[in-house]
């Protein structure tokens, strides 16, 4: 009898799939990096557009708004630039497509829900994005003279903040793409979904800049914990209590996401009829 | 005049086709009306914050914002689609059926897509221009009417220019639809007067990417800031950049092998 070589050990379970979906991802992204890069440069000039009407505003009045310095709103535009490439994740508008040509099909018949693949793959692609986004983040730094004042806490905090951001963001995506099994006249409704998170997270602007009244409703609502909180742990100056509760809510907003995951998906799936294949 | 005809008749087909489409027109004004309510809630935080951004008052940035979505609306609805399907065209070999037709290649895939509610844009731009120029209560005179009206059009012109220039990149580089978004992407800061913008990225996005010709110079001959001068030097502009576009167009055509039929 031959001695047969233990292969060399591999993760089983969940870990491991999403070690391999992961790999996966990064080498497929790789392959596309011009057309990651061209999509990744469009996307700068939304920050830097925000970023130089609210300098000229500061300029106006003195060098600062609401306390925020010329220098503090360029750091938080170019740590926004990073965020907001966390923040991608599978667009609810791609559900349409999943249901009516019967994508969902394969994914049901597998033994894990469908969400760890999507989370899993998107996670893989970050690595890569954070990799191309090191050299414009470089760039708008040369260019606009950001002033960061940043701690080891804070830093530490800010590599946790961004996936915390990366989970919330994509499962409450998931839940609103979900509405397709019900209806596919969607558009209206993610239009406005996108519009209340531009106004209420931090993407439009520092928070500090709403009145005082959005600033409570954007306290309540999930939009906050996926930009605007994770930008000002790194551009801003929390304290350390702030720095720990901001956490906190947002793993209350990745596990009240997970549960609206469960429950719209176990509810939807039996409206689903696979059209198609 | 045939030429002209030709347009029209395009045109006309074009806002039949989408006439069957009618629930569009809801969507439309759906998201006409999001965009530009959320643009009105930005203009207000920025406002309440100062006084005046770069010179311009809040009622006569709402003369930008208008001439912004307008611009918007010409160019979802008249350009854009026809890009598109250019660039679908070279990287799919059926530019063939357009090379082939006895009419300049130029004006053909120009004018062969019309996006009718897109056009909805048009009119929301139109009106917030009016309210803005109510607002500001300063009478308009017939002459800056008239200039508004040629600096939009010329306007125009620099967009589609610059449009096509990209889009004839296709002929070298195949796939080019990520040109969409990087558009997109730079088009939203016309929604400022390019005053604001540090030195660098004004002569940017006023000769590498038209938009003070586009949204500023229009928008400032309504607020008393447009020159003759000024007029004529987007003239010069335009006449220059036509020029070039057509050009490059050659040069691009030339390239073009007729990819499958």
């Amino acid at each position: 009898m031959t001695a047969v070589r233990e292969p060399r050990r591999r993760l089983r379970g969940l870990p491991g799939l999403y070690a391999v979906l992961m790999r996966t991802a990064v080498q497929v992204q790789l392959q596309y990096r011009t057309a990651n890069y061209a999509y990744m440069l469009g996307m700068i000039a939304e920050p830097v557009i925000y970023l130089v009407v609210w300098s000229s505003v500061a300029r106006s009045q003195g060098g600062a708004v609401e306390g925020i310095t010329v220098g503090e709103f360029a750091a938080y535009y170019i740590v926004w630039t990073l965020v907001r490439n966390m923040n991608i994740v599978f667009t609810p508008y791609g559900w349409e497509q999943r249901i009516r040509q019967g994508e969902l099909s394969g994914m049901l018949v597998r033994p894990v829900h469908p969400i760890h693949y999507d989370l899993a793959y998107f996670a893989g692609w970050k690595f890569v994005v954070i990799l191309l986004w090191l050299p414009i983040a470089a760039g708008l730094a040369l260019i606009f003279r950001p002033t960061f004042d940043v701690s080891v806490l804070e830093a530490g905090v800010f590599l946790i903040a961004i996936w915390g951001a990366y989970l919330i963001r994509s499962m409450l995506l998931w839940v609103l793409g979900m509405v397709t099994f019900w209806t596919t006249r969607v558009s209206a409704l993610y239009d406005m979904y996108f519009t209340a998170e531009l106004l209420l997270s931090g993407r439009l602007l520092p928070l500090a800049l709403l009145p005082a009244w959005a600033v409570t409703v954007a306290d309540v609502l999930p939009f906050k914990y996926t930009f605007g909180y994770p930008i000002e742990v790194i551009a801003g100056d929390l304290s350390t209590r702030e720095l720990f509760v901001g956490l906190g809510m947002q793993a209350l907003w990745v596990g009240l996401g997970a549960l609206l995951v469960a429950v719209v998906w176990r509810v939807g799936v039996r409206r689903y009829s696979a059209v198609g294949n | 005049m045939r030429r002209l005809s030709l347009g029209w008749t395009f045109l006309r087909v074009g806002a039949l086709n989408e006439l069957q489409y009618r629930v569009n027109f809801f969507l439309s004004l759906v998201q006409s009306v999001v965009a530009v309510g959320t643009a009105l809630v930005v203009l207000g935080l920025v406002f309440s914050h100062t006084d005046s951004l770069g010179g311009w008052s809040s009622d006569e940035l709402l003369v930008i914002m208008g001439v912004y979505v307008l611009m918007g609306g010409v160019i979802r609805s008249l350009v854009q689609p026809n890009m598109q399907q250019l660039m679908q065209d070279v990287q799919e070999g059926t530019l063939d059926y357009v090379l082939t037709k006895p009419e300049d290649a130029q004006l053909l895939v120009s004018v062969r897509r019309f996006g009718l509610w897109q056009a909805v844009d048009i009119v929301v731009g139109l009106l917030l221009v009016a309210v803005a120029l109510v607002r500001l209560d300063d009478p308009v005179s017939v002459l800056a009417v008239l200039a508004f009206v040629v600096a939009l059009l010329l306007g125009a012109l620099d967009i589609y220019c610059f449009w096509l220039i990209l889009t004839t990149s296709a002929f070298v580089v195949v796939r080019v639809d990520f040109l969409i978004e990087l558009f997109d992407g730079m088009y939203q800061a016309g929604r400022w007067p390019v005053t604001i913008y540090p030195g660098w990225l004004r002569i940017g996005f006023t000769f590498l990417v038209p938009l003070a010709f586009a949204v500023t110079v229009p928008a400032s001959a309504l607020t008393g800031r447009l020159s003759g001068w000024l007029l004529l030097g987007a003239v010069a502009f335009t006449l220059g950049l036509v020029a070039l576009t057509r050009w490059v167009w050659r040069q691009g055509l030339r390239r073009y092998a007729g990819a499958s039929a």
